[in-house]
């Protein structure tokens, strides 16, 4: 990924030498960089450890590891390609592309911006150094479920810390993005003329800021049941093991949203671009975003709907959660509708972001099937469910970041990707993440359940071919990083406005952006703005 | 069945796809199996009924909706000379594509809801036992049968010594290798001491833990149920046919998390009360041994 930007603008005041550009930076478009550059670290990162899991997994017997490690490896997976990689990719996007969106010059808030980014650094270095310890890493899944995490040896407690960093990072991030979008609008920018990005990434940042605290307290009351004596958590102290799941699970649903309502917002910029029409239905899709949202904190307990909640209980959870396939299904249907009559060209964005749609709405369809409760009795903790989230969160919130990437690439570096060698990226990457998780839904369906090493030989056959997806998707950030950096140093130059039929202020400056933009706020055109006609 | 033999191959897809069409399922799971277990119990059918019903919701949902995708993407190309057009918004048809689903999901709502008012009720049962979840094996206790308490009938049941050997890292064994009386591959989901149940007899599970959160799940039987420590769930099953019926720990509960399967054995009625009287009776014989060489009182119960 870029370093530093490929032209130097007269009027550019980047700063000279490495740290007071990088280390010292209160840049949005530089800080998005940062972001950038550390979310693709740790895709590499959680990545490696995802061969893991999936080469011990590949036959039945144990080959390579022992089954605590396994155990460390799906933890710290999820935990490093959660909270490392794709929050903070979609952080970075939002760094870069906000401001440029809404006509403002940087971001509201810009040496806790700085502040945000360089937490995270240290945040992952105490996580991972964990694998190095004595005793190992965590290993009771990221979900941190007592009495299990408990168990562990001193790690939980760098994990705790590591967690407690990465949240101040996202809060402070959050705070900073509805700052900006609410008080730096360029005049004329009205909230319900801004680009579906900026909207799903404000309604994002309040989630962010009602969740992350709940999960600091749970995972502080396991710190204190661990060192301090408490039986929060303790069934033998008068705790409640549930309790805990009851408590993550109030952060960890919105933290789904978290990582799904940006991608929508991405999609709604590529679609309508690639299309050449106006976003079909802009302000049903503000209005359902919203709805998605709000809806994310009355659902959570559909996670543990095996714990032996009450019959009115498991009622309520299904109910509420059935309801989430309306506004979301509202979504899928706009987009679907936004292409129809438009005129259609296939960059390779495009790709990505139809890709999106599809194989999100798979896992969507097979959320629909999770809400169904007498039918999650048996899909709970399978490889269903494995199948279910890798749809949603790589297919869907990596495939939407991989789409932005393309897509405003151009814009950052003024630079063209090579088109045929990223349609090669796509193509791959589309066979190889099916072969990688739809073989899993027949597994969980079959009867394996998820997060174990070994497994009875009728379960080898779609291991098998599962795992040789998982080779061919860690190819990928390989290519990837190959086509951006090629396309960095020798990529055709890219225009001001890189997409024929792209709509929106960042469009409006040139490629790449120069250091600071919008230094005067721009007159705003309604009839550039990505959705079109907004009085409706 | 390894990798080779395409035509083996190809004969269990048809066999899975002849699976996935007719609804029947075999007892464990199979290669390549592609869908999920319609079990043996009036529960799992019903499960399975609410699951297949979903999945053809979706299945139809699907087919209008990439199928209007692909429509797009063919006949409005730019390529072609497609014109986009300008309108971005109906009002009819959002609220056309509200509506459907909200009576879509009442339609799925609304059995599922059936099914779980059914599946939550544990009463009248003939018959407890309780399960207890330890790191990394089942403990039984038959609490009561018939209406009358059961006198120290209980045991440990955990993974059978020949899959523990193959299991380790590097022992070098082959997993397919592992193969029951009936010539079925139960790698890693054997046991020693099989949890021993009457057909046809209504039976409630108390479930519980020792150590850490367990889930203790029979595929066939149509649900899982957390085992967690301070607390006691209930659940039931009334299992008609005899046979031997494999799950396995659904919820992780340490390093060997994998390694702690179930397997229940169905009897015929006058069988397992004979099963059961034989236990009570060693337990019983084995109780008196261990009160006269200890000389110390018998604890309570251990149900
Ligand atoms: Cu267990």
């Amino acid at each position: 990924m870029a370093t530093h930007a490929a032209t130097h603008d007269h009027h550019d005041e980047k700063p000279e030498g490495f740290l007071d550009r990088w280390l010292f930076t209160t840049n949005h478009k530089d800080i998005g960089t940062l972001y950038l550059v550390f979310a693709f670290i740790m895709v590499c990162i959680g990545g490696a450890m995802s061969g893991v899991i999936r080469a011990e997994l590949m036959k039945p017997g144990m080959q390579l590891v022992q089954p605590y490690f396994f155990n460390e490896m799906t933890t710290m997976h999820a935990l490093v390609m959660i909270f490392g990689a794709i929050m903070p990719a979609f952080v970075g996007l939002a760094n870069w592309m906000v401001p440029l969106m809404i006509g403002a010059p940087d971001m509201a808030l810009p040496r806790m911006n700085n502040w945000s980014f360089w937490i995270l650094p240290f945040a992952f270095a105490l996580l991972l150094s964990t694998l190095f310890m004595a005793g190992g890493a965590p290993a009771g899944g990221w979900t941190m479920y007592p009495p299990l995490v408990l168990q562990g040896g001193n790690a939980i407690a760098f994990m705790i810390f590591a967690i407690h960093l990465m949240g101040i990072s996202s809060i402070m991030g959050a705070i900073n993005i509805i700052a900006t979008i609410l008080n730096m609008r360029a005049p004329g920018m009205d909230l319900l003329k801004m680009p579906l990005f900026v909207w799903t990434w404000l309604i994002t940042a309040f989630l962010l800021i009602a969740v992350m605290p709940v999960l600091a307290g749970a995972v502080t009351m396991l710190l204190t049941d661990k060192y301090f004596g408490t039986s929060f958590f303790n069934a033998a102290g008068g705790g409640d093991p549930v309790m805990y799941q009851h408590i993550f699970w109030f952060f960890g649903h919105p933290e789904v949203y978290i990582m799904i309502l940006p991608a929508f917002g991405i999609v709604s910029e590529i679609i309508p671009t690639f299309a050449r029409k106006p976003l079909f239905g802009y302000r049903a899709m503000v209005y359902a975003t919203a709805c998605i949202a709000f809806l994310s904190f009355i659902v959570w307990a559909h996670h543990m709907f095996t714990v032996g909640m009450p019959l009115g209980g498991e009622l309520f959870f299904m109910y509420a959660t059935m309801l989430i396939a309306i506004p979301t299904g509202v979504k899928v249907f706009n987009w679907v509708t936004t292409m129809w009559r438009g005129s259609l060209t296939f960059e390779t964005p495009m790709r990505w972001a139809i890709a999106f749609v599809i194989l999100f709405t798979i896992g969507g369809f097979s959320g629909v099937m999770l809400a169904i409760v007498p039918a999650d009795f048996q899909y709970q903790d399978t490889y269903f469910v494995v199948a279910h989230f890798h749809y949603v969160l790589v297919t869907g919130a990596l495939f939407s970041i991989i789409a932005a990437i393309y897509y405003w690439w151009p814009k950052w570096t003024g630079r063209m990707y090579n088109e045929k060698w990223a349609k090669f990226h796509f193509w791959w990457s589309m066979v190889f993440v099916n072969v990688l998780f739809f073989p899993q839904h027949f597994l969980g369906l079959a009867g394996m359940p998820r997060r174990i090493p070994d497994y009875n030989v009728a379960f080898a056959d779609f291991n098998f071919i599962s795992s040789i997806g998982a080779f061919g998707m860690l190819l990928t950030p390989i290519m990837f990083f190959f086509i951006l950096w090629h396309s960095k140093k020798y990529g055709a130059k890219a225009d001001a406005r890189s997409w024929e039929g792209a709509k929106g202020l960042e469009w409006t400056v040139p490629s790449p952006a120069p250091h600071h933009t919008f230094s005067t706020p721009p007159v705003i055109d309604d009839s550039a703005l990505a959705h079109g006609d907004v009085t409706h | 069945m390894k990798f080779g033999g395409i035509w083996r191959k190809a004969g269990a897809w048809m066999a899975a796809a002849g699976m996935l069409a007719s609804g029947v399922a075999s007892a464990n799971p199979q290669p390549w199996q592609l869908n999920l277990t319609a079990g043996v119990t009036d529960t799992s059918h019903k499960v399975y009924a609410m699951h297949m019903a979903a999945f053809w919701v979706c299945v139809g949902i699907g087919i209008v909706v990439f199928g209007a995708m692909i429509v797009a993407m063919v006949r409005f190309r730019k390529s072609k000379g497609a014109v986009a057009e300008k309108w971005s918004h109906s009002t009819k048809l959002e609220l056309l594509w509200t509506v459907i689903p909200v009576l879509i999901l009442i339609g799925l709502a609304w059995p599922a809801t059936k099914t779980l008012i059914y599946m939550a009720s544990t009463g009248s049962a003939d018959m407890t036992v309780k399960i207890t979840g330890y790191q990394w094996k089942w403990r039984y206790d038959y609490v009561d049968y018939q209406g009358k308490p059961v006198n120290r009938v209980g045991f440990i049941s955990k993974l059978d010594a020949q899959s523990d050997r193959i299991r380790q890292l590097g022992s070098g064994l082959d997993p397919w290798s592992a193969k029951d009386a009936d010539g079925y591959n139960d790698y890693l989901l054997n046991v020693d001491h099989p949890l021993v149940l009457p057909a046809g007899v209504k039976v409630r599970f108390v479930v519980t833990a020792d150590d850490v959160i367990h889930a203790w799940w029979v595929p066939q039987l149509g649900w899982k149920q957390d085992a967690i420590p301070g607390i006691i769930n209930d659940q039931w099953t009334k299992i008609d046919e005899p046979g031997i019926y494999r799950g396995q720990c659904a919820e992780l509960c340490g390093q060997d998390h994998g390694f702690m399967p179930i397997v229940v054995k169905v009897v015929p009625k006058a069988e397992f009360e004979q099963w059961l009287a034989a236990q009570e009776a060693a337990g019983a014989t084995e109780q008196a041994a261990r009160t006269a060489q200890a000389n110390v009182p018998a604890r309570a119960g251990q149900g």
